[in-house]
């Protein structure tokens, strides 16, 4: 028994190793053949089968800022609501929760399809950036508001205790004492939602669009990252080779934001941050 | 809390945030609203004809979900089965086997399966898995071919979650068990998992609710063909990769039909979500 437990063990550990080692040499190697830096400035060409993916890049960073300037003032503000009034209002605290919960469980393609029924036919944004971003906004929120919470609930009592007692108000011992403390847990909150949403595909199909030119303003439908290479390998037959150079981008992407939460944690506030 | 006097922008503060956090409750309703206004006209004009319609030819009028549903759940079902060993034995090995200093490596590949885009899972099933499925038999893009990269992408979910349980409370009761001479074997079979049950079975319909609501992934290898499978071998489309592959161009009742199969999956995850929450509940270490 102790010698089989201990065999799976390492076995499925080996073949997860295995499995992920392969996948991205393979996307590695495969885009690293063709891979020139112009491929990062260049506008696509013939549907993406040549050229580069820069009015993408930008399109792609567009909606991730979009989808920040919403998600951190609304997140911390429901963080401190959560972790700072929930002995005032302890059943909206519970509601919000159970709210948060379930967002965090609905599929992307289902916030796709409401992004799509609110932002771009009933508030009539259409296919743009702006739908786009507000959709991708409302569904890492569960995601920055849970890292956020966390964090501020690491707060020392007597740091709330102390201002009372000197006759500080509720709002200055927020702004002045738990906002800065806070501080550091929104930036590795807001990491984190940039890693899920650069993640997110069918969210976006039909709410920031397909257009794969250079957006002129917010309003324009913008084609993200994701959604190149989906398009790329699905309906354009001999997009294969700048799907793959597209694929690495998105990765390296996602190792850089990974490895950036990853030093943050453990080097910037080495001392605060218990997760 | 024990502020006896408030002034005014404290007031002003309070309310603020309390408007502010229920935003994400509005949020919750919006979607819920939106999504079955925008799928009542077809649940008014067609109602049952969703299941006893002949096939899914919508630009005909024809609106059978079923075989969608099918694939739905066979897919979500075939990679739980996989990835529920791959997820408790990598929790274990994290947990119990791994050395030191390789436990923590470890955990960060679990957690970059976790962060990685379903579109890269697709992408690199459809240009390396799918092949060598075909290779076996034709035409590789298929079911089984879901349900090995469906597997991938739900187990850390299990793993992380079981991690999370295996932690915080064990460590008292691991060392005593280790003081009378049992086995690590002996220890994780007889007294960890056999008091976590309900942790697992909920980290489980977690998973399993996260593979029924992924599209991109299942979308590039599953071949898309609506037709009620027979083998493992014969193509699928789920209720997400119909969406995502009609929505571009679907007008009037095809749109609301497909807002209603989106109503569909989002009820399925809410009774899952639910479900979860109800097992994972109970307490897990009784003193």
């Amino acid at each position: 028994m102790e010698r089989m437990t201990k065999f799976l063990a390492w076995l499925s550990a080996g073949i997860l190793l295995l499995i992920l080692v392969l996948m991205v040499q393979d996307i590695f190697v495969n885009s690293l053949r063709h891979f020139d830096f112009s491929f990062l400035s260049q506008d696509p060409l013939s549907g993406g089968r040549k050229g580069g993916i820069f009015p993408i890049i930008i399109s792609t960073l567009l909606i991730l800022g979009v989808c920040m300037i919403v998600i951190v003032p609304m997140g911390l503000g429901t963080a401190l609501f959560l972790s700072e009034y929930s002995d005032e209002h302890p059943k909206v605290v519970h509601i919000v929760r159970k709210a948060l919960e379930i967002l965090s469980g609905v599929p992307s393609i289902v916030f796709g399809l409401f992004g799509n029924a609110l932002f771009c036919v009933f508030l009539g944004f259409g296919f743009s950036i702006w739908s786009g971003g507000l959709t991708l906004a409302i569904m890492s929120m569960p995601l920055f508001i849970r890292t956020v919470e966390e964090g501020i609930r690491t707060i020392p009592k007597n740091y709330r205790l102390v201002p009372l007692s000197l006759g500080l108000g509720r709002t200055t011992t927020i702004r002045s004492i738990i906002i800065p403390y806070a501080l550091p847990f929104v930036i590795v909150g807001g990491v984190l939602s940039i890693g899920r949403s650069l993640a997110e595909t069918a969210a976006l199909i039909f709410t920031s669009g397909y257009v794969d030119r250079m957006p002129e303003s917010l309003s324009d439908s913008g084609r993200a990252l994701s959604i190149h290479i989906y398009d790329l390998t699905m309906n354009v037959p001999g997009g294969d080779t700048n799907a793959y150079k597209t694929a690495m981008v998105l990765i390296v992407l996602i190792f850089i934001t990974n490895g950036l939460f990853t030093i943050v944690l453990k080097t910037w506030y080495k001392k605060r941050i218990i997760l | 809390m024990y502020q006896l006097t408030k002034k005014n922008k404290d007031f002003i503060l309070e309310s603020v945030l309390t408007i502010n956090g229920l935003f994400s409750a509005i949020a919750v309703g919006l979607i819920f609203i939106f999504v079955t206004r925008e799928s009542l006209p077809a649940i008014h004009l067609k109602g049952w004809a969703f299941f006893i319609d002949k096939s899914w030819y919508p630009l005909e009028g024809q609106f059978n979900v079923l075989p969608m549903i099918a694939g739905t759940i066979f897919v979500s079902l075939g990679a739980l089965i996989l990835a529920s060993p791959l997820g408790l034995f990598s929790a274990i090995f994290i947990s119990f086997y791994a050395h030191g200093s390789l436990a923590w490596p470890f955990r960060r590949v679990v957690e970059l399966y976790a962060g990685l885009p379903s579109v890269i899972f697709g992408f690199w099933g459809l240009m390396k898995l799918v092949p060598m499925l075909n290779e076996i038999r034709p035409p590789g893009q298929s079911l089984l071919a879901g349900i090995l990269i469906l597997a991938l992408m739900i187990f850390p979910i299990i793993t992380l979650n079981l991690m999370a349980n295996f932690r915080p409370s064990s460590k008292k009761y691991y060392r005593v068990a280790l003081s009378l001479g049992m086995r690590k074997s002996t220890y994780i079979w007889s007294i960890l998992l056999p008091s976590l049950k309900q942790q697992i079975v909920g980290a489980m319909i977690l998973a399993l609710g996260r593979a029924m609501g992924e599209t991109m992934a299942v979308l590039m290898v599953c071949g898309n063909i609506v037709k009620m499978p027979t083998s493992i071998f014969d193509p699928i489309r789920t209720l997400t990769a119909n969406i995502a592959l009609e929505m571009a161009y679907a007008m009037n009742e095809h749109r609301s039909a497909l807002f209603f199969t989106g109503l569909i999956l989002f009820l399925l995850i809410f009774v899952l979500i639910s479900v979860a929450d109800f097992w994972r509940r109970h307490e897990s270490w009784k003193e």
